[in-house]
């Protein structure tokens, strides 16, 4: 089975670029299914299944997408075994970009918003440095200068990547996704790992706490001068 | 050394064949590209800044010297055969002038040196002088159309030259056409603009997405474009004294009946 994860930035294009690439790798004969992970709500799984390809929708609600998204792998590609799939693809919402839900032999693509300013490639961390494909949409709404230095700046962020401008309005750029989707490799989840650790959760907040004042957290709590304590038991 | 740039048609909005199959540009001429609002005009120029391979809504393909062009050369900065001066004038990049300019010289492997003479062109082109440390989202509609077009000038000289209705942007139009048509390359305007349509080679018109005719400037059209040339120079002139305050008097001009 090849693993494909999409993460990106909500709006960025991320499904009308997948819906191009995926009509395309079904016109050469390469069955997928995708599963679409978001927070509160979705309607791409409708049009995944406009295209005829077998979809499933994950709503995290209030967890993170990206966590919920990587301990529901293994029931994923069970999913996708059983419709006779040779690629599942998940989408990811993401919420803060600091994880990356890549795992080191699936296939990583971050699709970034050109539209976000040029600042922003240097801001998102892993999940576009550790990706192995940066989509880059939108770039037909900015100035061709303005285009060139985003495409510079995931670049230096991610050196090794591969850029493709794409625009999932006319499709164009899909194609070369597409291609990218079929020459890669099929993943055995045994000892299968991600490629860059997840954020640092461990606090009074992720169990509900929604007061504010500081004597009612707990945990691993790392102050903005830069010190990090541990509070409680 | 680019030779030519050949288009050939795909479909119009309507799915249809578009009327012309085929457009060959060559090197040292310029081209035209007129019709109504929403006739394809930008996505003509699109097409080519992207060198489309049949991957566009319209399914238009560029060819280079007869040839496809690799992935590489469509997408590289540093071997890209196009500069595009688009209307997409509004910087959504949070820097100054001067950062914003050394970055995109970067990226085009352009000396970084040439930062100083894409600011002083662009003074010579608008009304308002730019600085180095000037915010480029304060910069005024001329100040940044005329900064673009000193960018695509110096840093992103290239072969092949896409402007894309400069006579918009309330800054000397004619100046920036020749400031960005260099000898030897490939000058592409879409305008809606007779005198500049007249000024052109050939033209292409535009309709519903798709390309109708290519019609070449005949002899009579060149003639009346020089005519038309002197009714501009009045035209900017008296901008130029509305501008600055001035009431006018007169409007008498040499050898124009009006």
């Amino acid at each position: 089975m090849r693993m494909i994860i999409v993460a990106g930035t909500p709006g960025s294009g991320k499904t009308a670029v997948l819906i191009h690439a995926l009509k395309n790798l079904k016109e050469r004969g390469l069955k997928s299914s995708v599963v679409k992970i978001d927070c509160l709500y979705t309607d791409d799984g409708k049009k995944f299944e406009k295209i005829g390809i077998p979809t499933k929708v994950g709503l995290s609600m209030d967890m993170c997408p990206d966590h919920f998204a990587i301990y529901n792998i293994e029931d994923m590609i069970e999913w996708a075994e059983e419709n006779n799939s040779e690629c599942l693809v998940v989408e990811t919402a993401g919420l803060c970009h600091r994880c990356a839900p890549y795992t080191v032999n699936s296939l990583g693509v971050c699709v970034i918003d050109a539209t976000s300013g040029p600042n922003t490639p240097l801001k998102v961390g892993p999940f576009l440095s550790t990706a192995d494909i940066a989509v880059i949409t939108k770039g037909d709404m900015i100035s061709q200068a303005e285009r060139e230095i985003f495409r510079e700046r995931v670049l230096e962020v991610n050196p090794k990547c591969k850029v493709i401008d794409a625009n999932g309005l006319s499709g164009q750029g899909c194609i070369e996704l597409a291609e990218e989707i079929y020459k890669s490799e099929e993943v055995s989840l045994e000892e299968e790992k991600l490629r860059h650790s997840a954020p640092l959760a461990v606090c009074t907040l992720c169990v509900g706490e929604t007061k504010v004042n500081k004597k009612h957290h707990r945990g691993i709590l790392r102050k903005i001068d830069g010190f990090q304590t541990y509070q409680g038991e | 050394m680019i030779e030519k740039v050949t288009v050939i048609g795909g479909y119009n909005k309507q799915g249809e064949e578009e009327p012309v199959k085929k457009v060959v540009i060559k090197k040292g001429e310029i081209v035209g590209v007129v019709g109504p609002t929403g006739s394809g005009k930008s996505s003509l120029i699109g097409d080519i800044e992207q060198l489309a391979q049949n991957d566009t809504f319209s399914k238009r393909k560029i060819l280079i010297n007869d040839e496809e062009p690799s992935y590489d050369d469509r997408t590289n900065p540093r071997k890209k055969m196009v500069a595009q001066l688009s209307q997409n004038m509004n910087f959504l990049a949070d820097m100054s002038v001067g950062d914003f300019l050394s970055l995109h010289a970067k990226c085009r492997g352009a000396n970084s040196k040439c930062v100083n003479a894409v600011i002083k062109l662009a003074n010579t082109l608008t009304g308002e002088p730019i600085k180095k440390d000037h915010e480029l989202t304060i910069l005024s509609g001329g100040q940044s159309r005329a900064l673009m077009v000193a960018d695509v000038a110096i840093i992103s000289d290239s072969p092949i030259v896409l402007i894309d209705e400069i006579e918009n942007a309330g800054i000397r139009k004619h100046d920036a056409l020749k400031v960005l048509s260099g000898h030897g390359k490939i000058v592409m305007v879409v305008t809606h603009d007779p005198v500049l349509a007249l000024m052109t080679d050939r033209r292409i018109v535009m309709r519903s997405g798709g390309m109708e005719k290519v019609i070449s400037t005949t002899k009579s059209e060149k003639s009346i474009s020089q005519e038309l040339s002197r009714i501009d120079d009045l035209m900017m002139s008296l901008r130029d004294k509305v501008r600055n305050g001035e009431v006018i008097d007169n409007i008498k001009m040499d050898g124009v009946n009006l």
